[in-house]
C-alpha cells in the first residue's frame, strides 16, 4: 500500500503526518498535508508564548484582544478547568504572585484537530510530539518514560486520538494548579479517546494530579488511559485494551 | 500443539509472577522491557505457534501462587502469536488488591504482548521533543515512509 510521510517542526515540535492508502502518493496529499502545517503555524503565530507577536503573549501584556480563536480556547480552557476538576488550568500561579496565562496544554490537541480537518477523506496519523490523531486503523507504540526507544504496549487506534503527557523530559514541567509546585508521582499518561483536544488535557490533569488520577479516568465516559508511577509500575484503567 | 500452547502459557506466567511481585513490593525499580522481552523469548521463536493461519486456539494457563494469591490467564494465540490475554483468576482479598488488580491486569496483557516486537505505525509519548527527535522510534517510522517534497 501506498504510504508517504511528512515532517515538519512547529510550535518547537516535530510533527510527522503519515498518509497510505491509493492517494498518498498524489500532489493533492501533499496539498492536504501542506494545508495542515500551515494550520499548525497559523494557529501557533496566534497561541505562542515565545513570540512576542502572538495574540496570547498581548493577553498576557494585559493588551486587549479581540480574536475569535482565542475566545474558543479560553472558553474551551474553562470546561477543561471544570471537567478536571481544576487540575488542568490555563491560568498558573506566578512565583510573584499574580497568574499567567498558558493555554498550551490544550491549544497543542485543539490545534492538531483543526489541522487534521485538512485531511479529510484521507487515511492517516498527526503526530506532533508524541500526541496524535488518526484516521482509519493505525498501530501506536506507547513509549516507554523510563527508556524513551523502547516501548510499554502497543495499541490498535481507529479514528481516535491517543496523547501522552509528563513531567520528566525538558520544558515541559507539568505543575499542579492547586499548589503551583511541579507534578509528582507519575512518569507518563497516556489517554485514548474521541477528541485529542480533550485526551490530552485529561493527560495533562492526571499528570499533575498524581497516580490517584487513575479512579477519575476510569469515570470519563470514551477515554482510557494508561499511567507510569514514579517507581516505573502501570495503572491503567479498567477500559484500556490491547489490540488482536 | 499442546506442548506449544503451554510453552506461552509458562512465559506469561512468567511474567505474572513478576507482575505480582512488583506491585506487592512497590518501591523497586521497574523491570525494563527488556527483562520483560527476555523472559518471552520463546515467543518469538519462529513458526513455533499453532501455525494454522485463520485458527485461534484459546487455553487456560496453569494456576500460579503469587505472593498475593493464585493467578491464571487464559490465553488466544493465533497464527504463532499470542493476541490476547483474558485473566481467569486474580487475587482479591480486600480492597487494596482489588484496586492493583484492576490495574495490574491490563498490564501483564500490554507486556506479554509488547514483548513480541511488535510492528508499529507511530510512538505517542512525553519526550518526543524537536532537541531529541532524531533519536526517536518516531524518525525512525517516518523516515522509513520519507520521500523528498516534490
Amino acid at each position: 500500500m501506498t504510504r508517504r510521510a511528512f515532517v515538519e517542526q512547529i510550535m518547537g515540535l516535530p510533527v510527522s503526518v503519515h498518509v497510505r492508502g491509493p492517494g498518498a502518493d498524489s500532489p493533492a496529499a501533499a496539498d492536504a498535508v501542506a494545508g495542515a502545517f500551515a494550520e499548525l503555524r497559523a494557529m501557533d503565530a496566534v497561541f505562542s508564548l515565545y513570540r512576542p507577536d502572538s495574540q496570547l503573549s498581548a493577553l498576557n501584556r494585559g493588551e486587549p484582544v479581540h480574536e475569535p480563536l482565542v475566545d474558543e480556547v479560553l472558553d474551551l480552557c474553562e470546561r477543561a478547568r471544570q471537567r478536571t476538576g481544576g487540575y488542568f488550568n490555563a491560568y498558573l500561579p506566578e512565583p510573584g504572585g499574580g497568574t499567567r496565562l498558558d493555554p498550551s496544554g490544550l491549544v497543542k490537541g485543539w490545534a492538531v484537530e483543526r489541522a487534521a480537518g485538512h485531511l479529510d477523506g484521507y487515511e492517516f496519523y498527526l503526530n506532533a510530539g508524541g500526541d496524535m490523531t488518526v484516521s482509519g486503523s493505525w498501530r501506536v507504540g506507547v513509549e516507554d518514560p523510563a527508556q524513551p526507544d523502547q516501548l510499554l504496549t502497543a495499541v490498535e487506534v481507529v479514528d481516535e486520538a491517543i496523547a501522552t503527557s509528563g513531567g520528566a523530559h525538558r520544558g515541559a514541567h507539568i505543575v499542579n494548579p492547586h499548589t503551583g509546585a511541579p507534578a509528582r508521582g507519575l512518569r507518563s499518561v497516556t489517554v485514548i479517546g474521541p477528541a485529542l483536544t480533550w485526551a490530552d488535557v485529561y493527560a495533562t490533569a492526571a499528570a499533575a494530579q498524581g497516580p490517584q488520577a487513575v479512579t477519575w479516568l476510569a469515570t470519563l465516559p470514551g477515554y482510557e488511559a494508561l499511567l507510569v508511577d514514579d517507581d516505573g509500575a502501570l495503572l491503567a484503567t479498567p477500559g484500556w485494551s490491547l489490540p488482536a | 500443539m499442546r506442548k506449544v500452547t503451554m510453552w506461552f502459557l509458562a512465559t506469561i506466567a512468567v511474567v505474572v509472577l513478576l507482575f505480582s511481585y512488583r506491585t506487592s513490593t512497590g518501591p523497586d525499580s521497574a523491570p525494563s522491557a527488556g527483562t520483560v522481552g527476555g523472559s518471552s523469548t520463546p515467543a518469538d521463536r519462529g513458526p513455533a505457534g499453532p501455525a494454522r493461519s485463520g485458527s485461534t486456539t484459546v487455553a487456560d494457563g496453569p494456576v500460579v501462587q503469587t505472593k498475593r494469591g493464585r493467578v491464571q490467564v487464559q490465553a488466544h494465540i493465533s497464527g504463532g502469536r499470542i493476541t490476547d490475554i483474558t485473566p481467569l483468576t486474580v487475587p482479591n482479598s480486600n480492597g487494596r488488591d482489588r484496586e492493583i488488580n484492576k490495574n495490574a491486569v491490563p498490564k501483564l496483557r500490554a507486556a506479554a504482548l509488547a514483548a513480541q516486537s511488535a510492528e508499529i505505525d507511530a510512538v505517542s509519548g512525553a519526550t518526543v521533543t524537536s532537541e531529541g527527535y532524531t533519536e526517536s522510534l518516531q524518525a525512525a517510522l517516518d523516515a522509513a515512509e520519507f520521500k523528498a517534497k516534490p
